[in-house]
């Protein structure tokens, strides 16, 4: 079964220990929130994953089947061309910065 | 022009249809707006368009069916087919409820206040429609409180309705917190169930778990009172105007350097440059700005002859939106203006997410260097880079919003941008505060008030 990382953006609070623990999907902007890569978690990292979520200390981070398929209203979504995608994920571009 | 077939403003006037033919076709939501000052009675209400449809299997089906033929897409800015979020609702299990939004925080944006005050029974009708059909047990319709007059106009004609006793739903008129993210479906259902009226984080949708737990469909206020058109004379009719994949009627808010601001109704799909002389703004005004503040900026000649549809302007990187259509003076700097707007919405954001708690306020301070000709350092290539960061990463689409029209200024504004990062400024850029603003920024709000 694929995985994908995903944040709870209201619960998150920038400690940063998911980046510290899994830099190869988690990278920090600049105000030190996380930035999740877009990409399934691979095989080998999904235990360290899995961990990752545990010891996030406010449980904003969670991993879910990847591709969980949404097909919802997007009801107050300020750009409809992007907001369907950005939904469940609120993944951004792939890879550490 | 048109690549969509279907009868838009431009084909029918090529067919000699008269302009007052035209006019008639987009004057569904509005008509005898013109006719008197205060909104429509109940009984004027019937007079013009006849009773409440009783629910049931109408000759055009049922009105999920209906509303669906009928390509009804939301009003409030997301354009989400609404026939299709009906299903969705009536289709979950619990009893479902409905509510009517009128919050209508986009600042440049009159047209539900319009709607309400002058159409309150096109409104309520659509909401109470919608409840039967998806099974619903209550309709809200929410409000800002702070807009007195309009919750009183709200009461009186539920009230109305009331003594009437059509309406097999009751309908309960709220006064909500009015910051500019309360608007969104999820501050909405948030404060509808005792909480502050901030978004929440989804999953949930509120079509899943709304009020009370409940599915909720939550439409626009604008797009209910379609819904109760479309009850009434059926799918056939409503894509009589518009595009063949975008039918029907909108509603516009037209402003800025104009000679006639104010709400026009229009067919979905009339050429933009169309919609820009109804309210007479020369086509060689300044900048335009398309859908709302958190749309985008264009060159009013170079979209003149697109069609104010969704798949029409997404290849210009446009939107509908909310129907909003500033035209700044030729005069004006997109720079200033935008740097302005940025700042407010930094500042409006519900404080929930680093990415836009952290981003909005130092995009808005790049940007203000920039308008101000005085950038610190590599300011675009910073501000390229928070764009491309904050996206996405927020609860809600608010920081999404900025980015877009921070972006969209960009490229715009290309010109300028060179001059200002190079210190040379614009005459009103360099004017500043002397000159007259053109978008709007509502007074501050109380600090305090999300519940």
């Amino acid at each position: 079964m694929r995985h994908q990382l995903a944040v709870n953006p209201i619960a998150c609070t920038g400690h940063g220990i998911c980046a510290e623990m899994l830099p190869e999907l988690i990278g920090l902007d600049e105000w030190g929130y996380p930035i999740l890569a877009e990409h399934d978690v691979p095989r080998h990292l999904t235990a360290l994953a899995r961990r990752a979520v545990r010891l996030c200390p406010t449980l904003a981070l969670r991993l879910e089947a990847a591709n969980a398929e949404r097909t919802v209203p997007t009801g107050g979504a300020h750009d409809p061309v992007r907001a369907g995608a950005r939904q469940a994920s609120n993944g951004q571009k792939a890879g550490p910065r | 022009m048109t690549r969509h077939g279907g009868s838009t403003a431009a084909q029918t006037a090529a067919r000699g249809v008269s302009r007052a033919e035209r006019l008639a076709l987009s004057t569904r939501l509005t008509a005898g707006w013109h006719d008197s000052d205060r909104r429509a009675s109940l009984r004027a209400h019937h007079d013009r368009y006849g009773p409440l449809p009783q629910h049931g299997t109408g000759r055009h089906g049922t009105l999920i069916d209906a509303v669906t033929h009928a390509g009804l897409t939301g009003r409030g800015g997301a354009g989400f087919p609404t026939g299709v979020k009906m299903r969705s609702v009536a289709s979950r299990r619990g009893q479902p409820v409905v509510v009517a939004n009128g919050m209508e925080s986009e600042p440049a944006s009159e047209k539900d206040k319009a709607l309400l005050a002058r159409a309150p029974h096109l409104v309520l009708d659509g909401a109470v429609l919608a409840a039967t059909a998806i099974g619903a047990g209550a309709v809200h319709l929410c409000l800002p409180r702070s807009r007195e007059w309009l919750i009183a106009i709200a009461r009186q004609a539920v009230a109305e309705r009331e003594r009437f006793g059509a309406d097999q739903v009751a309908i309960e008129v709220h006064g909500m917190p009015h910051q500019y993210v309360s608007s969104e479906e999820t501050s909405v259902v948030h404060w509808l169930n005792g909480g502050e009226a901030r978004p929440t984080a989804v999953p949930p949708r509120p079509y899943e778990k709304g009020v009370a737990g409940r599915p909720t469909l939550l439409d626009n206020v604008e797009t209910l009172a379609h819904v109760a058109l479309i009850a009434r004379i059926g799918p056939a009719w409503y894509r009589q105007a518009g595009l063949a994949d975008a039918p029907g009627t909108m509603l516009t808010t037209i402003s800025g350097a104009v000679d006639a601001p104010g709400v026009y109704e229009i067919e979905v799909g009339t050429p933009i440059g169309e919609v820009l002389d109804r309210s007479g703004t020369p086509l060689d005004a300044g900048p335009l700005l398309i859908g709302g503040y958190f749309g985008t900026w264009h060159d009013a000649q170079e979209v003149a002859g697109l069609p104010m549809a969704e798949t029409a302007l997404r290849p210009v990187g446009a939107s509908p939106g909310a129907g909003v259509l500033v035209a700044l003076p030729r005069d004006a700097c997109g720079l200033a203006e935008t740097a302005r707007v940025l700042a407010w919405l930094a500042a409006q954001g519900a404080g929930q997410c680093g990415p836009c708690v952290y981003g909005l306020p130092a995009i808005a301070d790049d940007f203000a260097q920039l308008a101000s000709g005085r950038p610190k350092g590599p300011v675009l290539d910073r501000l390229d880079r928070r764009l491309s960061t904050v996206i996405g990463r927020g609860a809600c689409r608010h920081p999404d919003g900025a980015v877009r029209l921070a972006g969209s200024a960009l490229r715009a504004f290309a010109a300028d941008v060179k001059s200002h990062v190079s210190r040379r400024v614009c005459l009103s850029a360099r004017r500043g505060e002397r000159r007259a603003a053109v978008l709007p920024i509502p007074r501050p709000a109380d600090q305090e008030a999300w519940l």
